[in-house]
Order: structure tokens, then C-alpha cells, then sequence
């Protein structure tokens, strides 16, 4: 929190020495990166200011996603709109129904003249943040996937090979009950973000329909169908698993308490983002981390599909002058430029958005360098995306990731079983869905 | 019924002596809840493109949430529990401290601090001692065979939030119940004590029903700040969690509207809260206040 305010000073002091006398056009950029991540935000701006001498780029931190979201709806309907929103990729959906708030980004850059090529981006990010038509109407910023971060130190410990981390649930079950029968870490593993890591990535890897019409991606009639076989049989091995001790429940949205377990070394083997990587790395100086993708099971599914990705882009909203719009598409190029998306993948773990800076790294030697970097990037291009690992189109998706923490909690305490606990999520998700569509057609 | 009466020769004056307040109570209170009002009724997208009316269908749906009735339920467990708990142990201290003749002014001052804090604080402080990972008091009850994890136990949520607002809140009664004991008369005790009557039974025939109207006066406030002011204490703590087992009124109102965006429903919820609580202090006054002896 401290650290927060610390940003926003340093933020208002960049506004104030970047206002000199002539006359800039401002470019307002919401945001919600916090510690290490606004950082780096912040010097891209100021990256983007110093190359030029017409706009300049003012981003605010606003709080969490969630947050950052309503203070920019609430801001829209004041007709105090930001030029430029960062919205998470559950947003998505919101976002693409309020037409009239929204600048797409295609548009944008063909009416300001400025380079845009759709082809430029890895094939996964675009094909999440496509519209019906085939249009990409935000810009692509940070986006990752999950994957696994294990303790090699404890691996070690418990008489394990820290080279090998398990590849299946099957060995990570094995594996976990290895470390705490040998005391070498009081619990197997921990995982932020339940609802992203182990029920929408879990169906993608598994090549099973998290809704029906391709995910939601057909149209605003979709419903949930997760409570299939595969979804069942990996709630209930998680509750069973949280009985034994060998899985931790890190909390509801992003999971809190899910990297403390992994940075204390009580748990071995922690899933989470792939731009956890630096806030990893950095807490992690008592040991040695270990990266890999995320388990399967190989009884489902004989190659695990792609996962999907989360993060956030960058919407324009209506509303501004022409000249503003100007400034935007060109900061958009300037953000998609090979050296700062390579940068910013490289320091924050982010995926590269675009194969340019894919290759750039590549060039640069930054993955051999780094081992484990590139396992978010092979996790998410391996095999052929089929409809059901394509990604995620839903609105209120928000809301219906908290009915799937809420369910999660009440299976993680008894009162549901694994079935009964996702049936009523499906239940309860799909009441969300026909709010969404009643109130956006 | 005497009450004084000004005459003013000028019709106007009084009204434009009004003006000042008035204009703030129709701005931050009558406009806003009027809004909320009108949204109850309607069904909008986040962006406020299309508005339809849809008569009482946010409401119906509010009763026939299960969600919702679970809130409901949440919410009176956890108002009675913190206001009965928080002006029990005031009371018993200020008893303690009115007991004391030296030094009770430092007891006083040292037992009011906590009010000082700002219910976030408060969150956050008990959110630290009680994490389930990190926190002190976890550890300490592991020693003594419990196992506290109040991210999957509702209940052990519920004692969380009870404790966290009753702490808080404890201050703010005792300097209430310790200026009503002062107002006893000293003489109708020494009386009770000459007849033959115990500290205990003197406490409960006296001083007690003495202090009734500060008892009366608290429970009111009790209970709006249960119901209330606890917002920023859950959002800290356990974020109505885990699986709504400490979701009251006031947090689902801000989960539904202000990260589900859903405007109709949220209106329509601060429209029942906003009634539920008019009811709440038309019943006290009307049938609680008549049996006060003030």
C-alpha cells in the first residue's frame, strides 16, 4: 500500500516535469499495475514522451482490475473518460457490447494512418481478442497464462529430482506426498487464481467446452457447461487433496495467500501467472525455482492443448478530440514496437505480444539465458487451438468467477461435493449470462 | 407540548436561513437516494447505453435469490452478535472503571483509543493477526488443537468479522455506559446498600434500568454501525467470504453494483437496506423507547 502511494507521487512528479509551456495534447492512461509491474509501466510512458514532443502520456494507477474497470465506467458516464483504460481480459466481453464507448483499435489506427497488422501478434492473443468479424478492437498489452513455479531446494530435500518437475496430476500427487511424508515442505503445492488456473485453463488443456456456442465466442445466448467429467474428477482430487494437506487453498479472486505459502517454502510447487515470474524471483533468494508447464492428466487427454491466456489490453474510449486519438495510435505503435514489447515481456514475464519481440528475444539470447522463460510462451502456441482452448467470451465474467470461488469454498468445506459444488456454479453463471444478454439486447 | 417560538417579521428569511441546509440534505441525500430509486426499477448495461423499465422485476429477483436471502441472514447474526457483544464488554468495563478511584482516567483514555482507528486499519490489523498463512493468533490456536482458516470456514469468517467490529466499537460504548454510571445518583445506591441489598443486586434494581436510556440510545447505534459503517472492515478482512458467509446487506450491495456492475439489482438492495433500517428505528422508538425511563 505504501509502495502504491510511493508510485502515485512518482507518477504525479513525472506529470509535473513533463508539462513544459507549449502546448502538448494529454493523453490520459488508467491503469492498474501496481509494485513492480506499475514501474515499468510508468517508464513506458515516459519512454513514449521523450520520442516525441506533441503528446504526452499521463498514466494513474486506479487500483485492481475490477476497480480500475468501474472507476472508468463511472468516469464515461461523467464524460470524464480517460483516452486509454486498461480492462483484464474477463472484461473483455463488457467492453466489446458498449459499442458506443468505444474507439476500436483497428479503426483508430487506419483513421490516424498508422501501421496496423493483425498478423503481427502471436496467433493466440489474437484470436482472444477478436470480435465476431474478425477485428481486434482493443490493443493487446500484457497478457500471460498460468504455470508452475516449484521449489527446487525442497525437490532436493525429499529425495526428488529437482530437474524433473511432475509433468501429470498422477506424478504431482505422487510427488507432493513424497515432500511431506519426508518433511522436506509441510504441503505439495498451492495455486493463485482458481478459477483462471484449475477450472478455464483446466478445460483448455483438456480440450473440454468451458459454454456452449465455441466458449461464448458465437454469441450472447451462450451457457456454462464446466461441470463435465474432467472438471469434476479435478475438484474433487483438489478437495481430497486439501483433506490430505497436500494442496493449500490460497482465497477467493487472485488467491492472496497463494504466494506467501510458496515464498515461505511451506508449499513445494505454486501455479500462477507467468508475469508472477518477477515478484518470484524476487522472493525467492532462500531457494532455487524451478519452471514448468502446468500438469495434465494423461488419462483425458494424450497431448495437452494450449492454455489460455489472461492479462489485459488497452481500450480507446469515445469521446475525446481528434487530436487526441492521434496521440493514442501513435503511442499503440510505439507500445507494439519490438523493443519495448521485448522489454516489457522480458522484465515483467509477460508473453510477447508480438512474434517480433518473440524473435528479438530470441536474437537476444534472453531465453537461454533464462531458463524457464519461454515455458508461457511454448505452453501457449503448442498443438492446433481447437474451439474449446481458443479462449473465453463471456460478459459478467467477473461475477461469475466469484460464483465459482464462492462454489470452490463450499466444496473446500464440506457442505458440497464436486458435482453438486459446479453444477450449482453452472447454475448460478448461466443466471449471470442471461442477466448479461437481457441487458445488452 | 412548550417549545419556544421565534416570530419572524420577514416571511422569506426563515426559508433563506434554511436555504444552506437544505440544499446540502437535497443534494448529497434526497437526489442520490431518489437515483437509487429510479435504478431499482430499471434494467441498464454497465456503460448506461440502454435503460429499460422493468417495474418490480429487480426486486422479485432479490427474494427469490438465494444469495440474497443468505445475506439477510448473515446480516442480523452479525449486527445482534456485534452489538451485543460490544456493549456487554463496555459495560462491564465501564463498571470496572467507575469502580476504580484512582487512575481511572487512564483506563478511560487507554480503553477509547481503538475508536480512533479507521475501520480499514481495523480490517487490516485483524486481517494480519488472523491470516491464515502469516498471521499470529492461527499459529497460537494451532497449539491448541484448532485449526483456524477462516478462507474455507464460514463460521470461523463470521467470529472474525464479530471480533474485528466489536473491538472497535467497544470504545465508542464505554465512554457512553461510563458517563451514564456517573449520572447515577450516588444517594440511591448508598440507600439500596444500607437496606441490605449486594453490589450485584444493587447493579441490576438501580443502576441498570437507570442507565436505560443510554442503553437505548446505543443499541440504535449499535446496529447502524453493524449494518453500516462495517463495509470497510469485511472489504479488508474477508471480502464477504468465503462463500458469502460474511456477505451482509451493505457489502453485496457494493459487490453486486460496484465489481459485478450490476446497477439495477445493487439500487434495488440499498433500497430494501434503506428500509429495513427506517422500519429498525420506527419499531425502536415506538415500542422499545416507551419502557426507557428517562
Amino acid at each position: 500500500m505504501f509502495k502504491n502511494a510511493l508510485f502515485l507521487s512518482a507518477g504525479l512528479a513525472a506529470m509535473m516535469t513533463a508539462t513544459p509551456g507549449f502546448a502538448q495534447t494529454e493523453i490520459a492512461w488508467w491503469h492498474a499495475m501496481d509494485a513492480e509491474l506499475g514501474q515499468r509501466l510508468e517508464a513506458i510512458a515516459l519512454g513514449f514522451n521523450d520520442s516525441q514532443d506533441d503528446f504526452v502520456v499521463v498514466p494513474s494507477y486506479k487500483g485492481t482490475y475490477p476497480e480500475t474497470l468501474t472507476a472508468a465506467i463511472a468516469a464515461f458516464r461523467a464524460n470524464e473518460q480517460p483516452a486509454i483504460v486498461q480492462v483484464f481480459e474477463v472484461g473483455t466481453g463488457t467492453m466489446m457490447a458498449a459499442e458506443g464507448a468505444v474507439n476500436p483499435v483497428y479503426k483508430l489506427m487506419a483513421d490516424n494512418g498508422e501501421p496496423w497488422d493483425p498478423s503481427a501478434f502471436l496467433a493466440p492473443v489474437t484470436g482472444y481478442y477478436s470480435d465476431t468479424d474478425g477485428n481486434i478492437l482493443s490493443m493487446p498489452f500484457n497478457s500471460s497464462t498460468p504455470i508452475m513455479y516449484y521449489n527446487k531446494d525442497v525437490f532436493e530435500a525429499a529425495g526428488l529430482d529437482p530437474e524433473m518437475p511432475p509433468k501429470t496430476w498422477a506424478e504431482l500427487e505422487t510427488m507432493s506426498r513424497q515432500i511431506m511424508e519426508s518433511g522436506a515442505a509441510p504441503c505439495g503445492f498451492t495455486s493463485g487464481w482458481i478459477s483462471w488456473v484449475q477450472l478455464e485453463n483446466l478445460s483448455a488443456i483438456h480440450d473440454q467446452p468451458y459454454g456452449t456456442m465455441e466458449n461464448g465466442f458465437g454469441g450472447l445466448g451462450t451457457e456454462f457447461t464446466f461441470n463435465g467429467p474432467v472438471q469434476v474428477k479435478h475438484w474433487e482430487n483438489l478437495k481430497n487433496w486439501a483433506d490430505e494437506g497436500l494442496f493449500e487453498y490460497g482465497g477467493p479472486v487472485g488467491g492472496g495467500d497463494a504466494p506467501p505459502k510458496f515464498y515461505s517454502q511451506e508449499c513445494a510447487i505454486y501455479m500462477n501467472s507467468s508475469a508472477s515470474r518477477a515478484g518470484v524471483i524476487n522472493n525467492s533468494g532462500d531457494f532455487e525455482v524451478g519452471f514448468a508447464p502446468l500438469p495434465y492428466y494423461d488419462d483425458e487427454i494424450d497431448e495437452p492443448k494450449n492454455s489460455i491466456i489472461g492479462g489485459a489490453t488497452l481500450w480507446a474510449l469515445n469521446g475525446k478530440d481528434p487530436a487526441v486519438y492521434e496521440g493514442v495510435a501513435q503511442f499503440f505503435t510505439y507500445l507494439s514496437s519490438p523493443e519495448v514489447q521485448a522489454e516489457w515481456h522480458q522484465a515483467t514475464g509477460y508473453l510477447p505480444i508480438t512474434n517480433a519481440a518473440y524473435e528479438l528475444g530470441k536474437e537476444q539470447s534472453y531465453y537461454e539465458a533464462n531458463p524457464g522463460s519461454e515455458i508461457a510462451i511454448n505452453q501457449i502456441t503448442r498443438g492446433t487451438p481447437s474451439a474449446n482452448s481458443k479462449g473465453l467470451r463471456f460478459g459478467n465474467l467477473t461475477q461469475a468467477r466469484t460464483v465459482v470461488d464462492e462454489e470452490f469454498e463450499a466444496l473446500l468445506s464440506g457442505s458440497k461435493t464436486a458435482q453438486e459444488a459446479l453444477d450449482a456454479a453452472v447454475e448460478r453463471g448461466n443466471q449471470i449470462l442471461r442477466d448479461f444478454e437481457a441487458a445488452n439486447s | 407540548m412548550q417549545t419556544k417560538r421565534t416570530i419572524f417579521p420577514n416571511k422569506l428569511l426563515p426559508y433563506a436561513l434554511l436555504a444552506p441546509q437544505l440544499a446540502v440534505t437535497l443534494i448529497f441525500f434526497i437526489w442520490p437516494a431518489a437515483q437509487a430509486v429510479k435504478s431499482s426499477f430499471e434494467r441498464e448495461d454497465p456503460f448506461g447505453f440502454r435503460t429499460t423499465f422493468i417495474w418490480f422485476e429487480n426486486y422479485t429477483r432479490l427474494f427469490s435469490e438465494p444469495g440474497y436471502l443468505n445475506s439477510l441472514t448473515k446480516t442480523a447474526i452479525f449486527a445482534v452478535s456485534v452489538t451485543l457483544l460490544s456493549m456487554s464488554l463496555a459495560l462491564l468495563l465501564a463498571v470496572a472503571v467507575n469502580r476504580v478511584l484512582k487512575s481511572n482516567r487512564t483506563y478511560t483514555t487507554l480503553l477509547v483509543w481503538p475508536y480512533a482507528v479507521a475501520p480499514v486499519v481495523v480490517g487490516i490489523l485483524w486481517w494480519f493477526m488472523f491470516n491464515p498463512t502469516i498471521g499470529i493468533a492461527p499459529y497460537m490456536l494451532r497449539g491448541l488443537g484448532i485449526d483456524w482458516n477462516h478462507r474455507v470456514d464460514g463460521n470461523q469468517a463470521m467470529i472474525l468479522v464479530v471480533i474485528a467490529a466489536s473491538w472497535k466499537q467497544i470504545s465508542y460504548n464505554f465512554l457512553f455506559f461510563v458517563a451514564g454510571l456517573q449520572s447515577v445518583p450516588q444517594s440511591l445506591n448508598e440507600a439500596a446498600a444500607i437496606d441490605g441489598a449486594g453490589p450485584f443486586k444493587r447493579f441490576w434494581t438501580i443502576v441498570f434500568p437507570l442507565l436505560s436510556p443510554t442503553t437505548f440510545f446505543l443499541l440504535i447505534v449499535n446496529i447502524n454501525y453493524a449494518m453500516f459503517d462495517t463495509f470497510g472492515l469485511i472489504d479488508a478482512t474477508t471480502n464477504g467470504g468465503p462463500n458469502q458467509a460474511t456477505n451482509i446487506l451493505v457489502y453485496k450491495v457494493y459487490a453486486d453494483g460496484f465489481l459485478g456492475l450490476n446497477i439495477g439489482s445493487s439500487a434495488a438492495q440499498s433500497v430494501v437496506l434503506m428500509l429495513i433500517v427506517i422500519a429498525l428505528t420506527a419499531i425502536q422508538f415506538r415500542y422499545i423507547e416507551r419502557r426507557v425511563q428517562y
